[in-house]
């Protein structure tokens, strides 16, 4: 059912494989937000672009059935988890086409199909509903895991340690994933959290925590494997502290006044996981610049395509503003 | 001086006990703490302790007596140097847990009502005129309790991927004994006891929900329910739709609503407009056995998170439930438990109990009520209300919350709409008063309708025919 965790050595079409999903994450959020420039999409939308590594590498850690939850940055969880870019694109313009026929947007996507549950709008609220996917992985008997993703922000949520405490007491197959890219909205770490050490947020709850550098997808990879097998086994929730950063403000609507521009252009130019993992590929003779442009050049094509069906696909028939509140019941 | 012993009240909603067992006897000298006897309620066996140094000098209430009154007298404590044998036993013994004044004009029968009979009046319903129950079906009396562990029971035995989690539901038999005997049958896979941890366990619930299990949560009250609403609402109702029909999420949030007894406001209050209010939940509110059974039944089976709002001045109540092999009741269908010609009453859950009573009443003053129980607020049979309506001309709104954006409020709006020519007086609404339910009795008394409110509201529409 789940595949065993690969611990041989990363091959070579295995990191053009994290450098090809980082990718599309990049250029499908830089068309996202040109698209919100262009009206085409509204309301909420908070880009991923810097933060790819996290997902990627986390992504390469589970199989089938393993399932994943997120808060509302979730564009680049749902394209790892390998929906369909243009599904997710039309959802972002609120059109038939997309993930939940228009009526979710940027905030709220899924797939029982690739066991993506979400897409949560509440701070928060999907560290519970995590906990209780892999309530339900356990109940079932099956060795399935849980990654729940979450913000630093999150952190500071009370339903985060009321999870925790039930994950870890009843042993549940959950893996913790914080991305903490430095600003809770805008409020820097240092100024919401009394222990900035997020991996620490566990301990009086016995949940081992990692820090790990969300920049570098080997890394995230490597912690994964370690985070997820621990929950696979039966041993309970892990935490993994992804020290990562987004280069975009909260949302298309923050102008992020609160970190100098030094800031983010050292981490871009020193730090970026794309270019980092660009770099090694290159040093080690395992791609050229040529390959590299070519799968460039492939990724543009999907996401100028997803745009495409994103713009093409109508509007929801006005009938779907009654659809779906309610499952009909069938005979009970 | 002695001291009288006196049979306490071990619950906010205990008016009486058994004495189970004395484990002192007369001569015996006690000190405060001592356990001195146990007593069993409808929820537990406690232990009662001296408060008192003393001897124990006599004993009024042998072991083994049942139905023993709140605040009787069960023992006479001599204390220190007072002679054990010269101790006399009081000579009356109060009947009842009244005590306070009852000379409050504004509505001294509520007080009664309410000091007397916490539970409601048992209402003149025979369940064998039923049209939804077949002929000749016998029937089994039932406690509210027991007929709601029934339901979970049953749909247990059905479904694997059925379980309850809550605090207290399994090795302490449930706070209100409403999961009692479900840990021995069903094991701590499926009865789970949670840490009290409303929000984090009904988010866990609605994760494990679509993870294609099928929860009942259990609040203790749905007063604490309010730590987690955002899961609720936010979650649970919601996601279907924002999801474009991918996630369902068939889960059940049950526990005890609406106010219980001088518990004060924080643990006394009706959600029921609350949760009505949201599309995409389903909204529960049984007042007899067989509807809560029945209803929880096909709450358990709803492929949507349903809202089952329970009465915890009920769960004592018996009613009788069809025998039946598997007896399950549509969701959003109200009854007609009386019929009338003269006005109708609209109620649900312990407001249709004092409905009913109300109807008695004013048939004695001439008027015909019919007593309609909405049994389920979302969906809300309104056609059945419009249809009865039509026929009395008159509407009287029952509901124990706050009338402000109430059940009340949404009723008589769409009656307006859809019965406007056939009003003969302007509708009336029965609430609680618009303040957070106050502590003392009388206030209690006056804040929380009852029968004589709905007999003096229909008699108001009433005037004149």
């Amino acid at each position: 059912m789940s595949k065993s965790p690969r611990k041989a050595k990363i091959t070579t079409d295995q990191k053009l494989k994290f450098y090809k999903d980082m990718l599309l994450i990049r250029r499908f959020e830089e068309k996202a937000g040109q698209l919100y420039g262009r009206g085409l999409i509204a309301g909420f939308c908070h880009l991923y672009i810097g933060q790819e590594a996290v997902v990627v590498g986390m992504q390469d850690c589970i199989g089938d059935g393993d399932q994943v939850v997120t808060g509302y940055r979730d564009h680049g969880h749902m394209l790892a988890c390998g929906m369909d870019p243009d599904g997710v694109m039309a959802e972002l313009t609120g059109r038939e086409g997309g993930y939940s026929r228009g009526k979710g947007g940027s905030m709220h996507m899924f797939s029982r199909e690739k066991n993506f549950f979400g897409g949560h709008g509440i701070v928060g609220a999907q560290v519970p509903i995590g906990t209780g996917l892999a309530f339900s992985n356990k109940y079932k008997e099956t060795d399935r895991v849980c990654l729940t993703y979450f913000g630093d922000g999150a952190t500071n949520q009370g339903q985060v340690y009321e999870a925790f405490n039930m994950a870890s007491l009843w042993k549940l197959p959950v893996v913790y994933v914080i991305e903490n890219n430095m600003y809770a909205m805008g409020t820097s770490v240092e100024r919401h959290a009394s222990e900035t050490e997020l991996f620490k947020r566990g301990i009086s709850f016995e949940i081992e925590g990692m820090e790990v550098d969300g920049m570098d997808v080997m890394k995230v990879r490597e912690a994964g494997m370690k985070a997820v097998e621990h929950a696979r086994s039966g041993k309970g929730p892990m935490i993994l502290e992804m020290k990562t950063y987004r280069y975009r403000g909260h949302s298309m609507s923050d102008p992020a006044k609160y970190r100098k521009r030094e800031e983010v252009d050292d981490i871009r130019s020193h730090h970026d996981p794309i270019e980092g993992l660009k770099k090694q590929l290159i040093e080690a003779g395992e791609a050229s610049e040529d390959d590299l442009k070519a799968i460039d050049k492939d990724i543009k094509a999907v996401v100028a395509k997803s745009v495409d069906f994103a713009q093409e696909s109508p509007l929801p028939d006005p009938k779907e503003l009654w659809t779906d509140v309610l499952i009909e019941a069938e005979g009970v | 001086m002695s001291v009288e012993i006196m049979m306490p009240a071990l619950s906010p909603t205990m008016e009486e006990g058994t004495l189970s067992k004395w484990l002192v006897k007369e001569g015996d000298t006690v000190s405060s703490g001592d356990v001195i006897a146990e007593i069993e309620t409808d929820k537990a066996t406690m232990e009662v302790e001296a408060v008192d140094e003393g001897t124990i000098a006599k004993i009024l209430v042998e072991a083994g007596t049942e139905n023993v009154k709140v605040n009787s007298v069960i023992a006479m404590l001599a204390e220190e140097g007072e002679d054990a044998d010269s101790v006399e036993a009081p000579s009356s013994q109060p009947t009842e847990t009244k005590n306070y004044d009852d000379d409050a004009e504004a509505a001294p029968e509520v007080q009664d009502e309410v000091a007397e009979d916490a539970a409601g009046p048992k209402p003149d319903f025979k369940p064998s005129n039923d049209p939804e129950i077949p002929e000749g079906t016998s029937f089994k009396e039932t406690t509210i309790r027991d007929a709601l562990r029934d339901a979970m029971a049953e749909e247990m035995r059905r479904d694997e991927s059925v379980f309850v989690m809550g605090e207290e539901v399994a090795q302490y038999q449930g706070a209100y004994k409403v999961t009692r005997g479900l840990l021995d049958e069903f094991g701590d896979k499926r009865v789970v006891d949670t840490p009290i941890t409303e929000h984090g366990f009904a988010g866990l619930g609605v994760g494990a929900a679509f993870g294609k299990l099928k929860p009942i949560v259990e609040f203790m009250t749905f007063n604490f329910a309010m730590q987690a609403i955002d899961q609720i609402i936010n979650s649970a109702a919601k996601t279907l739709y924002m999801s474009g029909g991918q996630m369902g999420c068939s889960i059940v949030f049950r526990g005890p609503n609406g106010a219980a007894s001088r518990v004060g406001a924080q643990h006394s209050q009706d959600y029921s407009a609350w949760y009505a209010h949201v599309p995409g939940l389903k909204v529960v509110a049984p007042y007899d056995a067989a509807d809560a059974k029945g209803l929880l039944k096909a709450a358990i089976r709803d492929p949507n998170p349903v809202v089952f709002l329970e009465h915890e001045l009920l769960y004592g109540e018996t009613f009788d439930v069809p025998d039946v092999e598997d007896w399950v009741l549509p969701i959003g269908k109200a009854k007609v438990r009386r019929e009338g010609t003269d006005v109708t009453l609209v109620a649900h859950s312990r407001m249709v109990g004092f409905a009913l009573e109300a109807a008695e009443q004013l048939a004695e003053a001439g008027i015909s009520a019919e007593v309609i129980d909405l049994r389920s607020l979302r969906p809300l049979d309104t056609d059945t209300v419009v249809e009865s309506v039509k026929k009395t001309n008159r509407l009287v709104c029952c509901e124990e919350g706050w009338r402000y954006m109430g059940v009340g409020a949404e009723i008589v709006a769409t009656v307006i709409d859809e019965a406007f020519d056939y009003l003969d007086a302007p509708p009336a609404r029965v609430h609680q008063a618009d303040v957070p339910l106050p502590y003392a009795a009388n206030l209690e008394a006056l804040s929380l309708p009852g029968t004589e409110d709905i007999v003096k509201a229909a008699k108001a529409v009433c005037e004149g025919i």
